[in-house]
C-alpha cells in the first residue's frame, strides 16, 4: 500500500497542473484517495469522529486549493464528511439507545453483545435521528436521547447491533465508526461509478420517437444518455454545438456516429439558427451550484438563452457529485479558468501583434479564454441527476440531504 | 514505450535495468553563461531571479516535471551554492515524480565546459543512460516532451547519425519582431522539407549584414528541396543522445551550444552527425536571454500564454494570485488604497502596500512592498521588499529585492537596480544605467560568469580597461543614496537599447523599419524565386543594409553604359533600353537614373581634358547637347529635374575647384535646351532657401538667373491674365 501522504502529493500536483480533467474522474480519484486516508488513520480513542474529520478536512483542503475551479472535488469531500458525521451521529444514537437498555440488563459483556439482540440501532433510529438533529450537534443530541431512544423497543430489524458497555464501549465504536465509514465511501464511489447508468436509465422517458436533441460541448453523461435512448431503439437525431475553442464537440459527433446516431454538427454561433428545429437541449453540467445554476462549457449560456426564446426545454445531466453546496455568488467560489490563449490564436501568426517592445510596451491584444459559463437556474427546464429529474428549484433541499450545515465552509 | 513506461512506474518491483533504460532525463544548466543580466546575477544566479514573482527555474522544473521528466540534473556553476540551497528547501527535492540532483563545478566558464564535465562525470558514474533533454533553467515552457522524445528515438534508431532534435517555433518573420520581442539577432536557418533536418543555421549578425546568405553548393547537391526560415525562433530546448557528451568531449573548442556545437556538426561531414528540428505549434516556449525578453516572457506568463503555469494557479509551491478583470493578479492580502490606481496586466504580490494616488500600470509588483503615495509605476518589475516612498516616478525598470526609493526619485527607462540599492532624494537615475551596490568588476574573469564574444553585449569586455574613479561613492545615486551607476561604453551604449526593458525608442524603431523596407524592396530584384530554394519567408535577409550602396553600383553601371555608348557611338534609344533594365535589375527610381545619367555625362564631361572653365563648359555642353535626347528621355517630370540639380550640386560639392565656376553656366544651358524646366529650377531653389549657409553657395551662385527666372515667369503670368482678361 503506498504512503497516503505521497497519494495526496501526487495528486495535488495532477491538479495543479490540470493534468487531470472531467468531474467525474477528479471525483472518482478524490474519493478513492480519502478512503485510503481514512482506512489509514489512526484513530484515537476519544472522539474518533472528529478526528476523522479534521484528517479529511486536511487532506481536502489542499485538494481543493490545488485546483479550486474543479467544484467536484469539495463536492465528494463535503460528502465524505457528511458520512463520517452521519455514521458518528448514529453510533452515537445507537449507544445512548443501548445506554438505556443497558439500565434494563446491566451484566451485558461487550463482547458476546452481538446478536443477543438488542436491536438499538436501525433505520427508523438513524431517521429519527436526522430528521429531529440536524444540524447534529452533542447538545441537540443529548436532548433528543429521551424519545428516540424508545424507537428501538418497537423496531424490530434484527440487523447487525451492538449494545455498549459503559466502561469498554470505545474501541468498538471506534472499529465499528471507521468501518461504517468506508463502507459509506464505498457506496460513494459506487455511486459515482454508476452515475452515467443511473441517468442513462431514464433516458427513454425523455426522449422521443423523431426528435432532435441538441447538445454543447462533450460529456461522458450526454454521450450514455443520447446512446441508452438509441438502445432502446428511439430513432432521433443530434445536433452537435462543436464548443469552441477546444472543440469537444467534434469528438463527442465522432463517438456518436461511432454509436449509430445521426448526428449534425454545428457551429456554436449556429445554435441560435437551429433552435428552432430542436426539441429538447441536453447539455452536461460541470457543476450545479445550490440555487439551481449551472456551471457548464463556455457558449451553454447562449444556448440556454436561445432555448428560452423558442420555448425549447433546456436538461441538464449532473451525476450527484456534480451537487454543489454553495452558491455561485459566494466570494469563495472560483466560476472559472482562463486557460491559454494558444487554443485561440496561433502564436507564430499573432506575434507581433503580442510585441512589447515597440510602441507604449503595453500590449494592445488581450485574449480571453474562459472555460465555463454560468446559467442562471430560471433558464434550466430540468435537472436530471442519478436520483431522478428535479427542478431547478428543488436543488437546495437535495443537497440538504447530500451535505450536513457544519461542512459548506471548510 | 510509454505505456511500458507508466506500467514500469506502477509496478515497483520491475525489473531495475528496465525502468532505467526508460527513464526519461533532462539536464538543466543552472547558468547562462552570460553576462546580460548583469549587474544582477552578480549577487543571485540568474536562475533563481524572479519572473513574475516566481524564480525562473520553478517554470522549468515545473514543466519538465508535468512534460513527464522523471530524473533532472541542474548543472550549477556560478552561485552554485545559492542554487543548491533553493533546491533542497523547495517542494522539488521530496518530489514523487521527478529527482532533482544538483552538479557543482566552479571551473565550468561555458555551456561546453558544463557538458564535458557533465561527460567526466559520467565515465565514472553513468547517469545518463540514454536520451536526454538539455535546457538552461531560464526556459519557460509548457510544450509537451514525451512524443518528441519518442519521436527522437525513432529516428535514432532508424538513423544511427541523428543525434540532436531541436525545438523551434514560428514567430513573425521580421527582424523587427525579433528584435522587439525577445531581443535576440535574427535567426535564418534552413531544413529539408522532408526529414526536417537541420541544414543550415545562423544566428551571427555580422553575416546577416551583408544582405545575403552563403549557404554551401552540397546543401543543394544532397536535398531535392531546402526549407530557409527566417521567421523562427529557437527555443534552446534540445533532445540530445548520448553521443552530443562526448562530441563535446572530443571537441574541447566547443563554448557554446548554438554556435560551436550546432554549427560544428552541420559542417563536418566525416562523422556525419545530423540534427533534427521539430516545430512546435499551440504550446509556448521562450528562453530568457537578456532583459528584454524577461519583459517579453513576463507578459507572456500574464497573458496566459504559458498555461497552466500562470500566476493564478498554484503550480510550484508559489501562492496563487487572485485573477481579477483586464488580467490582472492580485493577492489577497495587498492592500490597496481606494485613490490608487491599478490597471491592466498587472501583478500585485503578498503582503504588498500600495499608497494613495499611485498609478500602477503594465508592472509586476512583489511581494512585501511598500508603494507610498502618488508614486508612478508604468511597464516596471518591482522584485520584493522594495520600498517606494511618496511621489516617486518608475517607468520601464526592473527594481531588485530590497531596494529603497527615495521620495521624489526618478528612474527613466530601462534602469535595473540591483539588490539593496538605495536612490536618494529627488534622484533622476538616467536611463539604460545599471546600479549595483557592487561595483562593475574592471577585469574580465574577475566572476564565475564570463562573456564570450558577444559582439551585442560587451559592455563588460570593453570596459574592462576603464578604471572606476569612485571616491565620492555616497553621492552617486543622490547624497542619501547608495550605489555605484555601472560605466558603459560608447561602444556598447548604442546596443543598450536593445536588451533592455524599456521599449525601444521612436527614432531605433524608425531606423529598423527603415532597414527592413529597404530590405523588402531590394530582395525582390537581388534574390529571385528560384526553383530548389523554396523559400517560404517574404523576406530572406538582413537587418542592416544601406540602400546608398546599391545606387553607387547603379551609378558606376549607367556610367559605364554611356561610355560604351560614347564609344560604340551607339543610339540613343538603345541606350535607353540598356540604362531601363539596369534601372529594374537594381530596382531604383527613374529620378535615380536621372541622377545617374548627369552624372555620367558631367563626369564624361570633367574627365575630358580641359585647361579652363570655359574649355570645362564647352566640354559639358557639347556632350549633353549630342545626348540632350537621353537626358530628357529621363527628366521629364519635375521631381526627376530637381533631382539632376540636387546631383549637379551634390558633384559640385565633391570637386568644388572644377565644376563650381560653372555651375550657373551649365544650369543655364540646360534650361535653354529645355532640359530643365524653369518650375524645376525654381522649386529647387526654394527647397534650397531654408538650408544651411554652407549648402546655399551655389544657390548663391546662381541668384541672378534665378532672380531672372522669377521675373520673367511673373511678366508670363501678367501676359496670361492679361490674355484672359
Amino acid at each position: 500500500m503506498p504512503d497516503v501522504q505521497s497519494m495526496v502529493v501526487e495528486f495535488v500536483n495532477k491538479l495543479r497542473k490540470r493534468k487531470i480533467e472531467g468531474s467525474q474522474a477528479t471525483a472518482k480519484y478524490t474519493v478513492e484517495l480519502l478512503r485510503s486516508v481514512i482506512s489509514q488513520h489512526r484513530v484515537p480513542h476519544a472522539n474518533q469522529a472528529a478526528a476523522l474529520i479534521d484528517a479529511v478536512k486536511a487532506v481536502g483542503e489542499q485538494l481543493v486549493a490545488a485546483n479550486p475551479v474543479e467544484l467536484a472535488v469539495g463536492n465528494v469531500v463535503r460528502r465524505v464528511l457528511h458520512i463520517i458525521r452521519e455514521e458518528d451521529l448514529s453510533l452515537t444514537t445507537a449507544a445512548m439507545a443501548g445506554l438505556d437498555l443497558l439500565d434494563a440488563s446491566d451484566d451485558d459483556d461487550e463482547d458476546n453483545c452481538k446478536g443477543i439482540g438488542y436491536p438499538a440501532m436501525s433505520a427508523a433510529v438513524v431517521a429519527a435521528a436526522r430528521s429531529t438533529l440536524r444540524p447534529p450537534s452533542l447538545q441537540t443530541l443529548l436532548e433528543g436521547t429521551p424519545e428516540s431512544a424508545t424507537v428501538p423497543y418497537t423496531s424490530s430489524s434484527g440487523a447487525d447491533s451492538e449494545s455498549k458497555s459503559k466502561s469498554a464501549d470505545k474501541s468498538s465504536i471506534t472499529r465499528k465508526l471507521k468501518h461504517d465509514v468506508i463502507e459509506g465511501v464505498n457506496q460513494l464511489i459506487h455511486e459515482i461509478a454508476g452515475c452515467h447508468e443511473q441517468i442513462a436509465e431514464q433516458a427513454i422517458e425523455h426522449i422521443h420517437q423523431n426528435e432532435v436533441i441538441l447538445t454543447l460541448g462533450s460529456s461522458r453523461t450526454v454521450l450514455e444518455f443520447l446512446c441508452a435512448a438509441k438502445e432502446k431503439k428511439r430513432s432521433f437525431r443530434v445536433f452537435v454545438a462543436e464548443g469552441a475553442p477546444r472543440y469537444q464537440g467534434h469528438l463527442l459527433a465522432k463517438e456518436l456516429v461511432a454509436r449509430g446516431l445521426q448526428t449534425t454538427v454545428i457551429t456554436d454561433s449556429a445554435v441560435f439558427a437551429m433552435i428552432s428545429r430542436v426539441n429538447m437541449v441536453i447539455i452536461g453540467a460541470h457543476a450545479v451550484m445550490a440555487n439551481g445554476g449551472v456551471i457548464g462549457p463556455v457558449g451553454v449560456n447562449m444556448a440556454a438563452l436561445a432555448a428560452q426564446k423558442h420555448a425549447v426545454p433546456f436538461v441538464v445531466l449532473a451525476g450527484s457529485h456534480k451537487l454543489c453546496p454553495l452558491y455561485p455568488h459566494n466570494p469563495e467560489v472560483l466560476l472559472n479558468e482562463l486557460r491559454s490563449p494558444s487554443e485561440l490564436l496561433d502564436f507564430g501568426e499573432f506575434s507581433d501583434c503580442l510585441d512589447f517592445g515597440a510602441g507604449s510596451g503595453s500590449p494592445l491584444l488581450q485574449v480571453v479564454n474562459p472555460t465555463f459559463d454560468y446559467v442562471p437556474p430560471n433558464l434550466v427546464s430540468l435537472f436530471i441527476t442519478d436520483t431522478g429529474g428535479h427542478n431547478p428549484s428543488y436543488m437546495y433541499r437535495l443537497i440538504a440531504d447530500y451535505y450536513s450545515a457544519d461542512d459548506l465552509v471548510m | 514505450m510509454v505505456a511500458q513506461k507508466k506500467g514500469g512506474g506502477a509496478r515497483v518491483s520491475e525489473d531495475a535495468e528496465e525502468q532505467s533504460r526508460q527513464r526519461l532525463q533532462a539536464i538543466l544548466l543552472a547558468d547562462s553563461f552570460a553576462t546580460k543580466f548583469r549587474p544582477v546575477t552578480l549577487e543571485r544566479p540568474k536562475v533563481l531571479l524572479p519572473i513574475v514573482n516566481v524564480p525562473m527555474i520553478d517554470y522549468t522544473l515545473a514543466w519538465l516535471e508535468s512534460a513527464g521528466i522523471e530524473e533532472v540534473f541542474v548543472f550549477c556553476c556560478a552561485h552554485s551554492m545559492q542554487v543548491i540551497e533553493y533546491l533542497e528547501n523547495s517542494e522539488w527535492y521530496s518530489h514523487p515524480n521527478l529527482v532533482v540532483r544538483t552538479i557543482e563545478s566552479h571551473k565550468s566558464i561555458s555551456a561546453g565546459d558544463a557538458l564535458r564535465y557533465m561527460y567526466e562525470q559520467q565515465t565514472e558514474t553513468s547517469q545518463i543512460l540514454g536520451d536526454f533533454v538539455l535546457v538552461s533553467g531560464d526556459t519557460v515552457s509548457n510544450m509537451p516532451l514525451a512524443d518528441l522524445i519518442q519521436e527522437h528515438r525513432e529516428r535514432k534508431k532508424k538513423d544511427e547519425k541523428a543525434i540532436m532534435t531541436m525545438v523551434i517555433k514560428k514567430s513573425k518573420s521580421s527582424s523587427l519582431t525579433h528584435q522587439s520581442r525577445l531581443g535576440t539577432d535574427q535567426l535564418f536557418i534552413a531544413v529539408d522539407p522532408l526529414t526536417k533536418q537541420l541544414l543550415h543555421y545562423e544566428e551571427d549578425k555580422i553575416d546577416l549584414a551583408k544582405g545575403s546568405v552563403c549557404l554551401e553548393k552540397s546543401l543543394l547537391d544532397g536535398n531535392p528541396s531546402v526549407l530557409l526560415f527566417n521567421d523562427i525562433q529557437d527555443c534552446y530546448i534540445d533532445i540530445c543522445s548520448p553521443e552530443v557528451l562526448s562530441l563535446f568531449e572530443d571537441n574541447f573548442d566547443y563554448q557554446q551550444l548554438r554556435r560551436h556545437f550546432v554549427k560544428g556538426v552541420l559542417v563536418d561531414d566525416i562523422m556525419g552527425y545530423k540534427i533534427f528540428t521539430h516545430e512546435i505549434h499551440s504550446s509556448y516556449a521562450a528562453r530568457i536571454d537578456n532583459f528584454r525578453s524577461y519583459d517579453t516572457v513576463s507578459k507572456d506568463i500574464i497573458q496566459r500564454w504559458t498555461y497552466p503555469y500562470v500566476p493564478d494557479i498554484n503550480f510550484s509551491g508559489n501562492r496563487p494570485l487572485k485573477l481579477g478583470r483586464q488580467g490582472t493578479y492580485r493577492a489577497c492580502d495587498a492592500v490597496q488604497s481606494r485613490s490608487a490606481d491599478v490597471g491592466a496586466s498587472t501583478v500585485i504580490g503578498y503582503g504588498t502596500k500600495i499608497g494613495n494616488g499611485d498609478i500602477i500600470l503594465n508592472s509586476v509588483i512583489g511581494n512585501g512592498c511598500s508603494i507610498g503615495s502618488n508614486v508612478v509605476i508604468e511597464g516596471s518589475y518591482i522584485w520584493n521588499n522594495v520600498t517606494i516612498e511618496d511621489g516617486c516616478e518608475i517607468r520601464n525598470a526592473i527594481v531588485c529585492d530590497g531596494v529603497k526609493i527615495r521620495a521624489g526619485a526618478v528612474l527613466q527607462p530601462g534602469v535595473v537596480l540591483s539588490f539593496n540599492v538605495v536612490v536618494g532624494r529627488d534622484f533622476v537615475v538616467p536611463a539604460y544605467s545599471k546600479v549595483s551596490l557592487l561595483q562593475q568588476p574592471t577585469t574580465e574573469d574577475s566572476d564565475e560568469e564570463l562573456e564570450y564574444a558577444e559582439s551585442s553585449s560587451g559592455a563588460v569586455d570593453h570596459s574592462s580597461g576603464v578604471n572606476l574613479q569612485i571616491e565620492s561613492k555616497a553621492s552617486e545615486l543622490g547624497p542619501d543614496g547608495a550605489g555605484y551607476i555601472w560605466e558603459v561604453c560608447e561602444g556598447a551604449h548604442d546596443e543598450e537599447w536593445k536588451h533592455s526593458v524599456a521599449p525601444i525608442p521612436k527614432d531605433k524603431l524608425a531606423e529598423i523599419t527603415q532597414a527592413i523596407d529597404d530590405d523588402d524592396t531590394e530582395d525582390e530584384s537581388v534574390l529571385p524565386p528560384s526553383g530548389e530554394l523554396k523559400s517560404d519567408a517574404d523576406s530572406i535577409n538582413t537587418d542592416v543594409n544601406d540602400p546608398n550602396d546599391d545606387y553607387y553600383y547603379f551609378e558606376k553601371e549607367v556610367e559605364g553604359t554611356f561610355l560604351r555608348a560614347i564609344d560604340e557611338n551607339i543610339k540613343v534609344d538603345l541606350v535607353t533600353l540598356e540604362i531601363n533594365s539596369l534601372r529594374l535589375s537594381f530596382n531604383m527610381e527613374s529620378a535615380d537614373c536621372a541622377g545617374a545619367v548627369f552624372y555620367s555625362m558631367m563626369k564624361q564631361a570633367v574627365d575630358t581634358p580641359h585647361n579652363s572653365a570655359s574649355e570645362l563648359y564647352r566640354n559639358a555642353s557639347s556632350i549633353m547637347g549630342k545626348w540632350k535626347e537621353l537626358l530628357g528621355f529621363y527628366v521629364k517630370k519635375i521631381d526627376e529635374q530637381i533631382e539632376v540639380i540636387m546631383k549637379f550640386e551634390e558633384m559640385c560639392q565633391e570637386s568644388p575647384k572644377e565644376l563650381g565656376p560653372v555651375f550657373t553656366q551649365i544650369l543655364h544651358f540646360l534650361y535653354e535646351k529645355d532640359v530643365l524646366q524653369e518650375d524645376a529650377i525654381l522649386r529647387w531653389a526654394e527647397e534650397k532657401a531654408g538650408a544651411d549657409e554652407a549648402d546655399k553657395v551655389y544657390l548663391k551662385q546662381c541668384e541672378k538667373f534665378i532672380q531672372w527666372l522669377k521675373e520673367a515667369s511673373e511678366e508670363e503670368d501678367e501676359d496670361d491674365e492679361e490674355e484672359d482678361s
